[in-house]
């Protein structure tokens, strides 16, 4: 079983920020704070538990409503205040970095009812408004990464960072479910993942399908050195360096060395519509 | 018991949801424009379902068709449900992406092509697990790049709604089309149960699910553009109108203050009723429709 | 899963292809293509494994109606040997319409 989720997000959070509370008027399950990150400054978020949260369904680390809705409207004032001014002069666009710890997203007949699909459309929205605007979107997956929840909140960033750690998760659903809905044990699910690159757990094997930017060698998540803080914050510095001189589509990750392999079949498909859509 | 009286015009509807995908994909075309792109006979499919046991189909469940409609360019990617629950593989997956990409290409070289989205899905496809929440994540940033150029519109007709990750593909869409048969949410009743409990929702309640995640009532939230019956007329119909009516002033996913606050005035401490949670009068972006004389007025509301 | 192709005799050309059906449960997809006149061929992939001998009575009897030359690829999720002879009478009607 995986550890409580949302211990790692406040520790590296803090760790990178130097801050710990959330901005006035937000909810304490989002933290955002601006802080230097290379020779930039940057604004971090991180969806973290609150077992006070005002929809119990999203106090253990899920995305929910008001998680979904904070990040939409941080994101936003900073996309705001970056856009080129009146006399015309070019502003640099400052980077965002999500912070990735998230269980799953809220899973609540309540969430339902107030629409929670929207709510995690105008946080991916505003994310990839970001990026489409030119601001380095990078994310920091130190934990889990699961389903909606990271659809929401990272998967829309220009690079993605993960911890070469075992209890780093990402993906679509957690394993028992997955397991029951599919009609397999966990056992079998397992001994497949083993060949079926997609479904494995193990986010070394994620590495293999081309999405990711860069694994890193953190040891310790929990408690992190001073090193392994510098060694992250060196390559947040660089991811954003590389997304500021690449493309602001997700094209890298169908282009990149490893989806050669593992993404033949995407390769195929965009090659045979494209060969196609002039004829 | 009452005697029923079926009115002439419902007896000669002719439904949208029980066209195969293909043929409500080429439905919506001008009169022979319609034209599938990585057919069947392309032979593109999933390479990862014959490794677990689970047949694949030719076309992976995706029809891609590129055509006029309206006499305007438009690409039209339709779901089939009925294989693996319309859930997004990478081969289908990227269809979508791909279909927006060049759509959204000829759209900055200054011809517009609309998206047209005929969902029918559960959201990620389990068995690609990972490589389909990749492509949820890629279709999601493909639609917000094209939705600047062309309109992108997301019907949600049939009773396989949509579910999952797919529920943010249409929430980023410029307009949403329902039937009253369709259904919309991030997580279904099924999902809800299992992982919160049936005391928070009790799956075999139908009529609680259709109260929250049916047609007309995400239509009376103000949470989807048009609500139409199914009837293959009125869909032809509402799409021609959107496309030619273009790009809305505001997305309905960018207007975060809106909701935002609106979340923020809902007291979770009570049991909610779906019929008192309703902004319809927050839907900026509601063109046409039936219910005009309401539209419009809301839209003075909030402007 | 299993996958097993068969051959049959075929002696008049079929002008179009034709592509029925769904891989759903209990229903299949049917690709045909007209190839050169002589054998037609088929391959069935099921999802339901151990019916080969069912797979062989239904299509040795489809075969016995139907001579086109044609190649006959069949994605199968679980469908009766009725539905199955109704799938490839509906293709062979799509490829002569």
């Amino acid at each position: 079983m995986s550890k409580p989720t949302g211990i790692r997000g406040r520790v590296w959070f803090k760790a990178l920020t130097d801050q710990e509370k959330p901005m006035p008027g937000d909810p304490p399950s989002v933290l955002v704070a601006d802080a230097p990150v290379g020779n930039e400054n940057a604004r971090l978020l991180c969806v973290v538990p609150d077992p006070n949260s005002r929809f119990p369904c999203a106090s253990h680390g899920e995305v929910g409503l008001e998680q979904a809705y904070t990040l939409a409207t941080r994101i936003r004032e900073i996309i705001k205040a970056d856009t080129t001014g009146s006399a015309g002069n070019e502003i640099k666009k400052r980077p965002f970095i999500a912070i990735v710890d998230v269980k799953s997203q809220a899973y609540g007949r309540r969430e339902e009812i107030a629409g929670i699909h929207l709510a995690a459309a105008a946080a991916a929205d505003a994310y990839a408004t970001a990026r489409f605007a030119g601001h380095p979107v990078i994310t920091l997956i130190v934990g889990q990464a699961i389903s909606g929840g990271f659809l929401t909140h990272g998967y829309q960033a220009n690079r993605l960072l993960a911890f070469a750690d075992d209890d780093v998760l990402i993906h679509a659903m957690h394993k028992e479910p997955a397991a029951r809905i599919t009609r397999r044990t966990v056992a079998q699910l397992e001994s497949l993942a083993k060949t079926v690159t997609p479904l494995s757990y193990d986010v070394r094997d994620y590495a293999k399908l081309g999405l990711l930017y860069k694994l890193l060698p953190v040891s310790n998540p929990e408690t992190p050195s001073a090193d392994e803080i510098s060694l992250v914050r060196n390559a947040i510095a660089e991811a954003i360096a590389d997304a500021r001189i690449g493309p602001t589509d997700l094209r890298n990750r169908f282009e990149s060395e490893a989806a050669q392999t593992a993404r033949k079949a995407t390769r195929l498909i965009r090659a045979r519509l494209e060969e196609e859509w002039n004829q | 018991m009452r005697e029923v009286i079926f009115s002439r015009e419902y007896l000669q509807r002719r439904s949208f949801i029980e066209l195969s995908a293909r043929d409500r994909a080429e439905s919506l075309f001008d009169s022979g424009t319609g034209r599938e792109l990585a057919g069947p006979f392309d032979r593109i499919e999933s390479p990862w379902l014959a490794m677990q046991g689970v047949t694949p189909q030719a076309d992976d469940g995706c029809i891609v068709m590129r055509g006029t409609i309206a006499g305007q360019r438009a690409v039209v990617i339709a779901f089939n449900g009925a294989f693996q629950g319309g859930g997004i593989g990478e081969v289908s997956g990227a269809k979508l992406t791909t279909a927006l990409d060049l759509a959204c290409r000829d759209s900055e070289n200054g011809q517009p092509t609309s998206a047209v989205l005929l969902l029918e899905t559960g959201g990620v496809r389990l068995q690609e697990a990972n490589l389909g929440l990749a492509a949820v994540a890629e279709i999601i940033s493909s639609i917000i790049a094209l939705r600047r150029y062309a309109p992108v519109i997301s019907v949600i007709a049939g009773p396989v709604g949509c579910f999952g990750g797919m529920s943010l593909t249409a929430g980023v869409s410029s307009y949403i089309v329902m039937t009253p048969e369709g259904r919309l949410g991030l997580n279904g009743p099924e999902v809800i149960e299992e992982e919160s409990g049936v005391e928070e929702f009790d799956a075999s309640d139908r009529a609680l699910t259709w109260s929250i995640y049916g047609g007309q009532q995400r239509y009376n939230q103000g949470l989807v553009d048009i609500l139409v019956d199914d009837d293959i007329d009125q869909v032809i119909k509402t799409v021609q109108e959107l496309i030619t009516k273009g790009v809305p002033p505001r997305n309905r996913s960018e207007q975060v203050d809106v909701y935002r606050s609106h979340i923020a005035a809902l007291d979770p401490s009570t049991k909610w009723n779906p019929a008192d949670v309703s902004w319809s009068a927050a839907s900026l972006a509601r063109p046409i429709g039936r219910n005009q004389e309401v539209a419009s007025n809301e839209e003075e509301h909030n402007q | 899963m299993e996958q097993f192709e068969f051959k049959y005799p075929a002696k008049r050309k079929v002008l179009r292809r034709a592509h029925v059906g769904v891989v759903g449960s209990g229903d299949l997809e049917v690709l045909l293509e007209p190839t050169e006149i002589g054998a037609a061929s088929v391959l069935v992939r099921t999802s339901v494994d151990g019916f080969k001998d069912n797979w062989k009575a239904v299509l040795d009897r489809f075969f016995g109606q139907y001579d086109g030359a044609v190649h006959i690829e069949i994605n199968d999720a679980g469908a009766t040997p009725g539905a199955v002879y109704l799938r490839l009478q509906q293709a062979v009607e799509a490829s002569e319409s």
